[in-house]
């Protein structure tokens, strides 16, 4: 019995050192060290027991074998065979029915963990969220406005409605915990209460092409005075934005362009649109061309038509159909960009 | 290297692109005849690359001449019974055989030269990441008509399929070294067919690694539609590469299950086989009954792209979510196809290391089983957050939880097996060793993926990437390695050098603990799958910088297995008799093993794993019989 009792005081300190370790590396109350929705807590609470249990676990195999591997070890020049011994069924009865019994639990618990993640209010705000390569664009029903930040009022639950232009993606902020996938042809929802004001970022985690990477955008909490100034200066330059420039800037945001053409000049998935109006561009084959009206009309209608130099052929943008007032609308936007 | 050019393998690869020409512009002649675009970005347009692929593996089996026996019999011609090898020496390898032997080695040198292109893979994109913002692969830089981030893509979709094509071939490899011997066949039930399976494989690797070179492609090994509806040419090269190796799979797993229930030899009764024939029938059931949907998952998507037909497009009224499940329900079984092997190993080394029977054999093999089918009812787990029926995530979290009771039976008898043994430690048995560690570290780091509300967390974040490489080099890497540091005097006659073999291990060991462990870290903080550039602000640069340190100590004590495996071939010590003191048949006559196996046929007359046992062995050797058998 002695092997045992040793064993069994190992086992115990070494569970306790194990969840000892990972609590100092900050893995063992929380997944992630933010806490800033409703729904991360009941998330972090189930993976606590489990990294309790996997810490006994882990102790539990690994100790009797380094024990094992000590103690009864083959003497240097030693030849002999250890005890004959084919089994005990009871004992894999044993270590059938509790893991088994274990695994309901944590199936439950996982059940009603679930459960309250996703538990619904009635009254929750809706945005429209709309996903593709490689943009999120945030719609505010309720007012009629369109964002490339999401702002959230603190403690109100918000449900997101999303949608995807083109491939798969997956909008995920770290410290809500929640990910959900953005699926072409269906409406998928994502339900968050966010608890803790502050600026994340939803970062796109279903690779979906060359820029996946870079698929973020800004996710900001805000406490409720601060998200009715905002909501009431989004309305204010919605309503400004009568002009054709202003028309054409909301259509930017809403198709998402400019998450691949910058309007600063920096360099990101297609031509920058900052002094594009009238200046010469070199195309892919060595020959310029003025990007006056006709080229941009051609270049959004038919991206294939032309390609810049330096940009991948065929092109990753996808032809838009849009109409000849808002390409105009477009194009007074881009304009301005100098 | 007059003989290379002779080989059936180098003929074979030649008829392969002489096929792939003639195919491909077959279809670039009609097209120009119709009046279509005949070429493209990468010279031929995507159908006429996937006709011409497609008529390159056709092709390479037609030169390297592994049916011919097949056409032989069709027109009513006689072929020996066996053919007894041509070729001596390395030459056997790159020639066609019949002999399950040189079929399992020829498995696992190109399992070994796909683990060593994988592994190259992985090392350009962890050096990508050691750092923030993007090093070497920029969007300026430019090869095989992808950017910096394209290229990244490819590379790490290559690194995943190629490292299973890899895995795949390593267990056939083994599986077809050892099952014969171990059961007192001969050979395999279908020689014949047997090298087929191993010969189909090599035109299947040929054209997944050709997909790098036809502009890539950036879904991951996964090839969710629509993206891998839109990927480059080099997207049909993976998929026709897979929906070939598939049919090694499927063809080698048959073979097993035919060649265990037909070709045991006398006495050995179900529950007195080796423990590792199992694991190798557990893993060909899977093999044999699952292939087939990641095939035609892949297929589909391949006719989507060519015929237009939309089965997953939603503007078609498909469905890109039945992609997923389809792509699933083999793809979650493949990994108990990979590490079903590997714990059977672990299985079967255990005893002979720790001197001690096997502790609860039954309940072992039965786990095997047990693991097998439950592994068929799982696979939605990795859909929690795809978007299907809410409700279908609890019974797959329940489903899934299950997995870890017969996972536990292995570990607790594993334990039980080493308690009060006389242990002793040489390089095999270190891989042992190291495998049952890591394999719990995977074990363990897989329920937190398996209830659904923490998998919203962990899904698609590097947490998962920690985990699967922990399951799958607990599974099958270090027990690959063990295995061929246990089995290479039996094929050799010679052993490997023990120095080497454990600097192997304790470079590799603590390198991939660092990797895993950090991978799970930053994917609790926030790091994503397949990214080539993270956010700095993430203040994860350090962490990367030894992971990518942590990648190259592994590579280093691979480049060192490489080097012992092939010096010791030639300058190995003399190993000849029965060196482990094993039980197990192929150990009770002389290494390496004679062409057709067993002079004399022998009988099962005891337990396989009764060490401790003063009396009586595992088999007797039939004197009366009239030599050689088959």
């Amino acid at each position: 019995m002695g092997h045992f009792v040793i064993v069994g005081i190992l086992v115990i300190l070494m569970t306790v050192l194990t969840y000892i370790g990972l609590d100092a590396v900050g893995l063992a109350t929380k997944m992630h060290k933010v806490v800033a929705s409703a729904q991360a807590i009941p998330i972090d609470q189930l993976w606590h027991w489990e990294v309790i249990v996997i810490s006994f676990l882990f102790s539990l195999i690994v100790v009797p074998m380094a024990y094992s591997l000590v103690v009864f070890r083959q003497k240097k020049g030693e030849m002999l065979d250890g005890e004959h011994m084919e089994g005990n069924s009871n004992l894999e009865i044993a270590w059938t029915v509790l893991p088994l019994i274990t695994v309901v639990v944590f199936a439950y618990l996982g059940a009603y963990s679930l459960g309250e993640v996703r538990r619904i209010d009635p009254d929750a705000m809706v945005v429209n969220v709309k996903a593709q390569q490689f943009t999120w664009t945030f719609e505010y029903p309720e007012y009629g406005f369109f964002s490339t930040e999401l702002h959230l009022p603190v403690d109100r639950q918000v449900v997101l409605k999303m949608e995807s232009a083109d491939v798969i993606h997956s909008f995920w902020v770290p410290e809500f915990r929640l990910k959900q996938d953005v699926v072409p042809g269906r409406v998928t929802e994502y339900r968050v209460t966010p608890i803790l004001e502050g600026r994340y970022k939803v970062r796109c985690a279903e690779l979906c092409g060359t820029s996946h990477a870079y698929m973020e955008s800004a996710v900001i909490v805000d406490s409720p005075e601060a998200y009715t100034t905002w909501v009431t200066e989004q309305i204010k330059i919605a309503a400004e934005s009568q002009t054709p420039e202003g028309q054409g800037k909301l259509l930017a945001t809403k198709n998402g362009c400019v998450g691949c053409h910058s309007i600063d000049g920096s360099p990101l998935t297609g031509p920058t649109w900052f002094g594009l109006f009238g200046s010469t561009v070199t195309l892919a084959d060595g020959s310029t061309v003025t990007a006056d009206e006709a080229f941009i009309t051609e270049s959004i209608l038919d991206p294939n038509a032309t390609i810049v130099e330096g940009f991948p052929s065929p092109s990753v943008m996808p032809p838009y159909a849009l109409t000849d007032e808002e390409i105009a609308n477009l194009i007074a936007y881009i304009k301005t960009l100098k | 290297m007059k003989g290379f050019f002779s080989s059936a393998l180098w003929r074979g690869l030649i008829w392969q692109v002489i096929g792939t020409l003639i195919g491909a512009g077959l279809v670039t002649g009609i097209r120009a005849l119709m009046g279509l675009t005949a070429t493209d970005t990468f010279f031929f347009t995507e159908p006429a690359w996937v006709v011409g692929a497609f008529l390159g593996v056709l092709f390479f089996i037609g030169g390297s001449g592994i049916a011919s026996d097949w056409f032989k019999w069709a027109r009513g011609m006689d072929t020996p019974e066996h053919h007894e090898d041509q070729h001596t020496g390395w030459q056997k390898f790159i020639n066609i055989s019949l002999d399950h032997k040189v079929i399992g080695i020829q498995y696992t040198l190109v399992a070994l030269v796909l683990i060593a292109v994988g592994g190259t893979f992985a090392l350009i994109f962890r050096t990508e990441l050691a750092a923030s913002e993007l090093q070497f692969l920029t969007t300026d830089m430019k090869l095989f008509g992808q950017n910096g981030p394209q290229l990244y893509n490819t590379l790490m979709s290559l690194h995943g399929m190629v490292m299973i094509v890899s895995i795949l071939l390593g267990i056939s490899g083994i599986i077809n070294y050892v099952v014969p011997l171990q059961i007192g066949a001969h050979d395999m039930a279908f020689p014949r067919m047997n090298a087929f399976s191993y010969w189909i494989a090599v035109p299947a690797a040929v054209i997944l690694l050709s997909s790098l070179f036809l502009g890539g492609f950036d879904t991951g090994w996964t090839g969710y539609p629509p993206l891998s509806a839109r990927a480059p040419v080099g997207m049909q090269m993976f998929f026709l590469g897979v929906f070939t190796a598939g049919w090694s799979s499927i063809l080698s797993a048959l073979n097993v299950i035919a060649t265990v229930i037909r070709m045991r030899a006398k006495g050995m009764t179900a529950m007195r086989m080796p423990i590792f024939i199992w694991a190798a029938i557990a893993t060909s059931i899977i093999a044999l009954t699952a292939t087939q949907f990641i095939g035609l998952s892949f297929q589909l998507v391949m006719f989507q792209r060519l015929l237009g037909m939309g089965f997953f497009d939603p503007a078609k009224g498909g469905n890109p979510v039945l992609f997923q499940h389809l792509f699933w329900f083999y793809s979650h079984p493949a990994v108990y196809v990979f590490i079903l092997p590997g714990l059977g190993v672990v299985s079967e080394l255990l005893p002979v290391f720790v001197r001690k029977p096997l502790f609860g054999y039954r309940w072992i093999a039965m786990s095997s089983l047990g693991i097998a089918l439950v592994g068929f009812v799982v696979w939605a787990h990795h859909m929690f957050t795809s978007g299907m029926n809410e409700y279908l995530r609890v019974p797959f979290m329940y489903s899934t939880l299950l997995v870890a009771v017969p996972t536990g039976v292995k570990f607790f008898s594993w334990v039980a097996t080493l308690w009060k043994g006389k242990i002793s430690t040489p390089t095999p048995m270190l891989f042992v060793l190291g495998a049952i560690v890591v394999f719990l570290m995977g074990g363990l780091s897989g329920p937190p993926n398996a209830t659904v509300s923490t998998d919203l967390h962990l899904h698609d974040t590097y947490f998962i990437v920690g985990h699967f490489h922990d399951t799958i080099f607990g599974g099958f890497v270090f027990p690959f390695f063990a295995a061929i540091y246990y089995w290479f005097p039996k094929a050799t006659g010679r052993k490997m050098n023990e120095t080497l073999g454990k600097i192997h291990f304790w470079l590799m060991t603590p390198s991939f603990f660092v990797l895993t462990f950090g991978m799970m870290y930053i994917g609790l903080l926030g790091m994503r799958r397949r990214i080539a550039d993270y956010d700095p602000a993430l203040g994860m640069d350090s962490t990367h910088l030894i992971l990518t340190i942590a990648g190259f100590g592994i590579a280093l004590s691979v480049l060192i297995f490489f080097y012992n495996l092939f010096n010791s071939i030639r300058n190995g010590e003399k190993a000849e008799g029965n060196i482990w003191n094993s039980r197990s048949p192929e150990w009770q006559v002389a290494s390496p093993m004679p062409a057709h196996n067993y002079e004399k046929p022998f009988e099962v007359v005891g337990e396989p794993y009764d060490y401790g046992l003063k009396d009586g062995g595992y088999i007797k050797f039939i004197e009366s019989a009239k030599g050689k058998h088959g």
